[in-house]
């Protein structure tokens, strides 16, 4: 058996497992009397959602985006705002229900923003790039909290969920159905776009940017495509979890929220399709016990992220393939070592 | 609009600059010599005012505490290099950002630990709690004054320290060619130990000196760093003098958008909507200029001449 043939084995498996478990879990255990961890794993989905829009930027792109929070954020506001509108009146143009509306309003606003900030952002590289794209980043932070008619600081209580015909989220399964196929025509849409000529060249840039210029590519062209792509898909997952939470404020779209996506994609594994998904699943589950044993739970929280930074190269998918490959040949050399 | 405003909002724009620039002299030197982007700048300006909180309770003197908490934030500084920076130097920018994340957790937390969840309010001593008159009748409080003369001297001495001392020209070689003076012989772990101490203990001043006006509280650093990382971009990542022109430049236009844009705004649409709008872009003014100036210079107002 080759390594590659080992590698896609692995790889399948994971995505099986990973298929079958956020599908059985969370409604086994709804339908055997414990609703609470669908909420669990509704947010968990969510965020795997956004995880996965962050990756295609930094895991094919190479792009150290900080700043990926503001689209959850403006995802969230797109909801809130019309529905706002909707109940105490006033911008008659912007007021609805309307889930199309809200995802219509998502979609412009997150293209829009991630164009704008990815045309400037994009003319720098490295530690540049990082800083710009977090500065960028909280100045949607501070401009949502100085606007007092949306709540400021406060935040903004959602009161109808997005309505659309046929599907009423206000059912929670209904709601988590709707994450989880999201997740799924997410993953297998990242999948056929890594494998595409459009995938392949963004991936080219991020190894060799100069050798692919001397190509004929014009790379600049292809990374704002995937900038704009990743915001809006994170913009998507904010869709979502406004409608979950029904209270949205500021505080979400805080550069520390950048942080935490960004730190379930290197925990997962950013090479790899899965990786931000599980890296989401770890992120949430891990958040959840660790907050139930103590309120410091951020200290061994913040140990574990440096040690996997030190220690796991690849993330928790790059682990489980070495320990596979190892296990089946020996000899074979270690990808990351 | 009264003179003696525009000249108040000038002093205290002068007094936020300086303070920016202290934290950003640390991030930019950390930056130029090791390479190396630290995060958790902000959580060591935080760790100085906690520091020098706790000494002011203890010996009773603010000057006394902040004598002894720089060295104690240096001295923090090194542990943390010594301890977890050192080992990320040669990862790549990816794995610094996600380390100092982590850093920063786990500092916010040991102060939450040790201090508990509120902030604590330094008093300041009372022959600094006064008010001074100025020339043309202008009131400013006294520790303003201090914090900006304070500011201006500490950047003086970093001056001398990098352009006139021995130790300053190891500290420019290094920015310039490390491996190359690692070859001759100097020796860079210390010196880069050294350096991101120089630097935790300029944010730990920082943090000393804003601390009696905000009072010190867990998560003061990480809203200010993301205003200190504006600075260093607009002054080019690297360069001294760029990040002491750009605190400047941010800590004025940050305090005049503040006090002046609603009244700007009122010139040409009504006040009510000037009252809605100018909040919201005065709050993204520095970012707004941050935008402008990168999109004709991408590597900032004085890129150093390496790299």
């Amino acid at each position: 058996m080759t390594e590659s043939t080992t590698r896609s084995r692995t790889a399948t498996g994971i995505s099986l497992v990973l298929i079958a478990g956020l599908a059985a879990v969370p409604l086994g255990l709804y339908f055997a009397g414990n609703a609470f961890w669908l909420d669990i794993f509704t947010r968990l989905v969510i965020l795997a959602i956004a995880a996965c829009g962050l990756n295609l930027i930094l895991g094919l792109g190479g792009l150290v985006s900080f700043g990926h929070a503001a689209y959850i954020g403006l995802g969230a506001y797109a909801v809130g705002v019309p529905a706002y509108h909707a109940t105490y009146g006033g911008m008659d143009a912007l007021a609805s229900y309307n889930g199309f509306v809200h995802l219509g309003i998502t979609l412009v606003v997150c293209a829009a923003f991630a164009l704008i900030t990815g045309m400037i952002s994009l003319r720098t590289r490295g530690v540049n790039f990082i800083m710009i794209t977090m500065a960028f980043g909280q100045m949607m932070f501070y401009a949502i909290v100085s606007i007092e008619t949306y709540g400021g600081d406060d935040g903004l209580t959602i009161d109808l969920r997005s309505e659309f015909p046929l599907v009423n989220l206000d059912n929670p399964v209904t709601l988590y159905a709707v994450c989880y196929l999201s997740l799924l025509a997410l993953v297998y849409m990242l999948h056929r776009i890594r494998h595409s000529r459009f995938g392949l060249t963004l991936q080219g840039t991020k190894f060799n940017e100069e050798r692919m210029r001397a190509l004929g590519v014009d790379c600049h062209k292809y990374q704002l495509t995937a900038f704009v792509l990743s915001g809006v898909i994170c913009g998507y997952a904010g869709f979502l979890l406004g409608n979950f939470t029904t209270f949205i404020s500021p505080e979400m779209m805080d550069w520390t929220r950048s942080g935490e996506i960004m730190f379930m994609v290197i925990l997962g594994g950013a090479a790899t399709l899965w990786g931000p998904v599980i890296g989401a699943t770890v992120f949430i589950i891990l958040e959840f016990f660790l907050s139930e044993i103590t309120v410091y739970w951020h200290l061994p929280f913040g140990l574990l992220l440096i040690f996997s930074v030190l220690f796991l190269k690849g993330g928790i998918s790059g682990a489980l393939q070495q320990r596979f490959n190892r296990s089946t040949s020996p000899r074979a050399p270690l990808s990351g070592e | 609009m009264e003179a003696s405003i525009v000249v108040i909002q000038l002093l205290n724009g002068l007094q936020l600059g300086i303070l920016l620039f202290l934290l950003s002299a640390g991030l930019t030197l950390t930056f130029g010599i090791m390479d190396f982007v630290n995060l958790a700048h902000g959580a060591l300006y935080m760790l100085g005012a906690f520091f020098c909180a706790t000494l002011t309770i203890r010996t009773g003197s603010f000057l006394m505490a902040v004598a002894l908490a720089v060295p104690l934030t240096a001295l923090a500084g090194y542990i943390l290099e010594r301890l977890v920076v050192q080992h990320l130097y040669h990862r790549d920018h990816l794995d610094h950002v996600l380390a100092t994340f982590g850093l920063i957790l786990c500092i916010d937390t040991i102060v939450h630990l040790i201090w508990g969840p509120e902030g604590i309010a330094i008093p300041l001593p009372a022959f600094l709690n006064t008010q001074i008159t100025l020339p043309g009748q202008i009131i400013f409080p006294t520790y303003k004054l201090l914090i900006i003369t304070t500011g201006l001297i500490a950047a003086a001495g970093l001056y001398v320290l990098v352009n006139h001392t021995r130790v300053g020209m190891l500290i420019r070689a290094g920015a310039s060619n490390r491996t190359m003076v690692g070859a001759l012989g100097v020796d860079i772990s210390t010196l880069f130990a050294g350096v991101f101490a120089l630097g935790a203990a300029l944010a730990g001043l920082a943090g000393m000196l804003i601390a009696p006006i905000t009072e010190a509280s867990i998560g003061m650093g990480s809203d200010i760093i993301i205003t200190t990382f504006v600075v260093i971009i607009i002054g080019g990542i690297g360069s001294m003098k760029g990040a002491f022109i750009a605190a400047l430049i941010i800590g004025l236009i940050d305090t005049f958008g503040r006090s002046f844009l609603d009244e700007l705004f009122a010139l040409f649409m009504t006040s009510d909507a000037a009252e809605t709008a100018a909040p919201a872009v005065s709050a993204m003014l520095i970012y707004i200029l941050m935008a402008i100036i990168l999109a004709f210079r991408p590597q900032g107002l004085f890129p150093p001449l390496q790299r």
